[in-house]
């Protein structure tokens, strides 16, 4: 079964040609126009195993171009999901004339180069490409397997699955811009759920890395069987104040949050409760955290931003001060500074804006143990939901459900369900306890780490 | 750029895909289907008072599922020529080991009963007068207050044409139309900063503009920002809660709605598992999902693997009556599927999804409702939501609410989230109005969005538990 899906992975393309295409493309600038191609190709595998089977096995190979026009000030957008030539000049001249409807904006402006070199990454794995299905199969089974017998209170396996991608961009324009990036990501993820009826209870584990043989697949299942047990049991808490210590994972996901409040978009905006405030005490004095895409061990690390420039190292907090945001090239002149190579991109499908990639917060002193040692009396807090409904980066609101263990005597003790936990991101900076050690490079904008912080809003019964 | 089959109106001739489910079976199978989407999309932002971007945007590919046993196969291609679609047919083909097999398959074209007529298509109409629309409704946001500091409005259009055929030698092809705007507002004050906003979508063309005024849509959504410029924090704990007519259809898609569905409940992976026949809610739900009606956003002919739209019945007067089912799992209960296999393109598998839920009206009155209700939380407005169907907990966000004291409506709450349990929030419903009204919303499950509608008449839920800062 593994010849007919590798072949559809066209590994046999070099890597210069995509950027030799986009190059093409934005060689057909007019006078008076700024041309920008933003190319993307990718494969991808995902299986689902259950109950000893292949439940889905998923290739793909797919590409896209999005090219942005800026005339005059005014900027206009075209995509296509193939790289065919005719679809190409179509897209072309639909993204010339999206820009006639556009208001002029002096700060509207492509990227142009500004000297910085990029940082040698090796952000791929050849063995994504190069490990044939069946092995990639294997693995998904091995990982239900192991879930299914690793311990007798699961009573179910709800996913389990091996994914990875391969997938190359290139940038260039007609401001002298000319970029490649690309990297891999393989993963395994698993959800078990343990106990029985009105008493069940799930636990996700998982585990990524840059090819297959990297990965993990006790720690994904130990991880999912040791969340889906313990919470077996749970019972509301008691409404009240308490301190809580944040999962890595969950801390993870709370920087991405207030990793939208540090968009200098949406700071120039008036969309952000940073707004104002570079100079400010926003945290406490033990808090630095910094972007930094050219740390190769971040799942988000990349050569180059979406708009073509060398990625690199960006302080936002440090002890505790605001110091900066991130910038795309438009937001930059809107605020009056300089692009910090900080532009992302959803796909060729969408336009660049700022946003972060790889965020970490200087690892304090104390592993997980310590914490939980040290904050004495808690609520350790295992995944959160409702954080897109609950957490809004504008006004600083923070609302969003929580499930975990109550810390007793520096111990994990019951397990908690059904509570919310609530405060605003503002005082959340200034209320932090005590950062972990315990740094855990996660999938997504943000690495993890244990995080206490003191005097949380718990609702429960 | 050419148009594909154009004199049939299909994006891939019959012969062609008869050919490529004959390759999709080669290796033996017993399942194949080609699924073939043509979409265009258009979009405009307006954003700090400029039109700041048109983004327009077509992606067309197919993709090939082919069943084996319980095993799915699937690949998908941007190269609609018949030799991309056989090439994606051999990748899919290859999750079938036991070879031998083929068989020749013959389709026949199935008419699909179209819900309603799509009077003006977007790509038809000039751009600027989508800007106009723009324009409109960041006037009306400025206008509605001083407090008013930042307005986002946005316009979008999609066409999505799809071509379903499977060896059971169905071939079927729906055309959707969908127009939306929404517009969102930030108000500053003394107390920090408060967001607003409002949105309207249906599956229909550009005459969503001749029954929905973007002005008041805007009004709409700088009212919410400003109304909570002078708001309280929520309180924490377990509350009596009313929820406005239409405001939080999405109430039930979380708490009871991806619960019913049969990918979870075949999993054993839902707190509504073996419930058909059971008191599940309190007499007074009524619960139906309905891919059928009109103009609705979650409104469609044929689903994803080219099954009709249906009116399903899920909970009636409280008994839980039926799950919603997609092919695979309605054939692995011998059953048909329900119409609610749905994809978000072509890139993926079509899974159990939700069209358009709702709860049916009650007979109470609205205002008695209220004036009944002596404390408790008033929801103009849920935001989104999330649940884990195994336990059954959920939770949603309030973006518009209010204080109940003594059955009347006082101050303004700030944004929180409510968290309940499914089937323990559907037992608490001790009232519910004759006032039903739905809206829009886009539901996410494993990596996959598609839009859906949410409704409900005004109803009361006897205690959630809100998650506020009150007492600080």
């Amino acid at each position: 079964m593994t010849d007919a899906t590798r072949q559809q992975a066209p590994v046999a393309v070099a890597e210069g040609e995509l950027l030799e295409l986009a190059m093409r493309v934005a060689g057909a600038a007019q006078d008076g126009e700024e041309l920008e191609v933003y190319v993307s190709r990718g494969v991808e595998t995902d299986i689902r195993a259950y109950e000893g089977e292949v439940e889905s096995l998923s290739s793909a190979a797919s590409a896209g171009v999005g090219i942005r026009v800026v005339i005059g000030g005014r900027q206009g957008f075209a995509y296509a999901g193939t790289l065919e030539e005719s679809v190409l000049r179509q897209t072309l001249a639909d993204a010339r004339d999206n820009a006639t409807f556009a208001t002029a904006d002096e700060h509207i402006g492509l990227a142009g180069p500004d000297g910085v070199a990029p940082t040698s990454l090796d952000l791929w794995d050849d063995e994504v490409l190069r490990t044939p299905s069946a092995d990639k199969v294997e693995m998904a089974l091995e990982l239900e397997r192991r879930a299914r017998h690793a311990d007798a209170r699961v009573r179910q396996v709800a996913f389990a699955d091996y994914g990875d991608m391969a997938a190359e961009a290139a940038v260039a324009s007609s401001t002298g811009i000319t970029a490649t990036a690309r990297r891999t990501v393989a993963s395994v993820a698993v959800e078990t759920i343990a106990g029985a009826d009105a008493d069940s209870q799930t636990g996700v584990g998982f585990s990524a890395a840059r090819g297959p043989g990297d990965l993990d697949l006790d720690k994904a299942v130990t991880d999912a069987v040791e969340r889906s047990t313990r919470m077996l049991g749970a019972t509301k808490a008691r409404s009240g104040r308490c301190a809580v210590i944040l999962d890595p994972r969950v801390t993870s996901t709370l920087l991405a949050v207030v990793s939208s409040a540090l968009s200098g978009e949406a700071v120039t905006k008036g969309r952000s409760f940073f707004a104002d405030r570079i100079g400010e005490e926003v945290a406490v004095p033990t808090l630095m955290l910094v972007d930094d895409p050219t740390d190769a061990r971040s799942f988000g690390a990349s050569t180059h931003d979406a708009e073509g420039l060398a990625c690199r190292r960006n302080v936002l907090i440090d002890n505790g001060v605001l110091r900066g945001f991130v910038f795309d090239t438009t937001a930059a002149r809107r605020a009056g500074t300089a692009s910090t190579a900080s532009a992302v991109r959803g796909g060729y499908a969408t336009t660049p804006v700022a946003g972060c990639r790889a965020l970490l917060l200087s690892p304090g002193s104390l592993g997980a143990a310590e914490i939980l040692s040290e904050v004495g009396e808690a609520l350790f807090v295992q995944s959160i939901t409702g954080v897109h409904s609950g957490v809004n980066p504008v006004s600083g609101d923070f609302s969003v459900g929580a499930e975990g263990l109550m810390v007793r005597g520096g111990v994990l003790a019951e397990p908690v369900r059904e509570v919310t936990i609530a405060s605003t991101l503002q005082r959340m900076l200034k209320a932090v306890l005590h950062i972990g050690s315990d740094v855990e490079w996660l999938p997504g904008v943000a690495a993890g780490q244990t995080l206490a912080i003191d005097g949380m809003a718990l609702s429960g019964s | 750029m050419s148009e594909a089959g154009s004199a049939t109106g299909l994006l891939v001739e019959t012969p062609v895909v008869e050919r490529v489910l004959g390759a999709a079976l080669r290796r033996g199978g017993d399942f194949a289907e080609v699924f073939v989407e043509d979409r265009h999309a258009t979009s405009a932002v307006l954003d700090d008072g400029r039109v700041e971007e048109l983004s327009s945007g077509r992606d067309r590919g197919a993709g090939v599922r082919v069943v084996v046993g319980e095993t799915t196969g699937y690949a998908h291609t941007a190269d609609l020529s018949e030799g991309g679609l056989l090439a994606a047919a051999e990748a899919a083909a290859a999750v079938a080991r036991q070879g031998g097999g083929g068989r020749v398959v013959a389709l026949e074209r199935r008419q699909a009963v179209k819900r309603n007529d799509v009077v003006l298509l977007p790509e038809g109409i000039a751009k600027a007068r989508k800007i106009e629309l723009l324009v409109k409704a960041d006037e009306a946001a400025r206008s509605s207050g001083n407090a008013i500091s930042q307005v986002s409005a946005a316009y979008g259009d999609g066409r999505r044409r799809i071509q379903v055929a499977n060896s059971d030698g169905v071939l079927v092809s729906d055309d959707q139309v969908r127009s939306r705007f929404s517009v969102s507002c930030v108000a500053a004050g003394d107390t920090g900063m408060q967001t607003g906003y409002e949105s309207s979508a249906l599956t229909v063309g550009f005459e969503l503009f001749d029954t929905v005024d973007v002005a008041e849509v805007a009004a709409s959504a700088a009212r919410r920002a400003l109304v909570k410029l002078t708001a309280r924090p929520a309180p924490s704990g377990e509350v009596p809660l009313i929820l406005e007519s239409g405001s939080g259809g999405i109430l039930f898609h979380e708490a009871c709605g991806h619960g019913l569905e049969a990918d979870h409940i075949a999993k054993d992976a839902s707190v509504y598992v073996g419930q058909v026949g059971e008191q599940v809610a309190s007499p007074l739900v009524t619960l139906v999902d309905d891919g059928t009606i009109g103009p609705e956003w979650g409104s469609y002919a044929v689903d994803d693997e080219g099954n009709p739209a249906q009116r399903n019945v899920l909970i009636e007067n409280g008994v839980l009556t039926d799950y919603m089912w997609d092919y695979l799992r309605g054939r692995k209960e011998h059953r048909g599927s329900s119409g609610n296999g749905r994809r978000q393109n072509y890139r993926h598998l079509p899974m159990v999804r939700m069209t358009n839920t709702f709860l049916l009206n009650g007979d109470s009155d609205a205002e008695e409702i209220l004036a009944q209700t002596p404390t408790g939380v008033y929801v103009a407005k849920l935001g989104g939501g999330q649940v884990n169907t195994t336990t059954g907990d959920f939770v949603f966000g309030t973006v518009e609410a209010y204080l109940i004291e003594d059955g009347h409506l006082t101050e303004p709450l700030r944004d929180a989230n409510l968290i309940g349990n499914g089937p323990e929030v559907l037992r608490r419903i001790d009232a519910v109005a004759n006032d039903f009204a739905m809206g829009p919303g886009t539901c996410g499950k494993d990596g996959q969005s598609v839009p859906v509608g949410c409704g409900q008449p005004t109803l009361r839920i006897t205690g959630v538990t809100i998650g506020g800062t009150a007492g600080d």
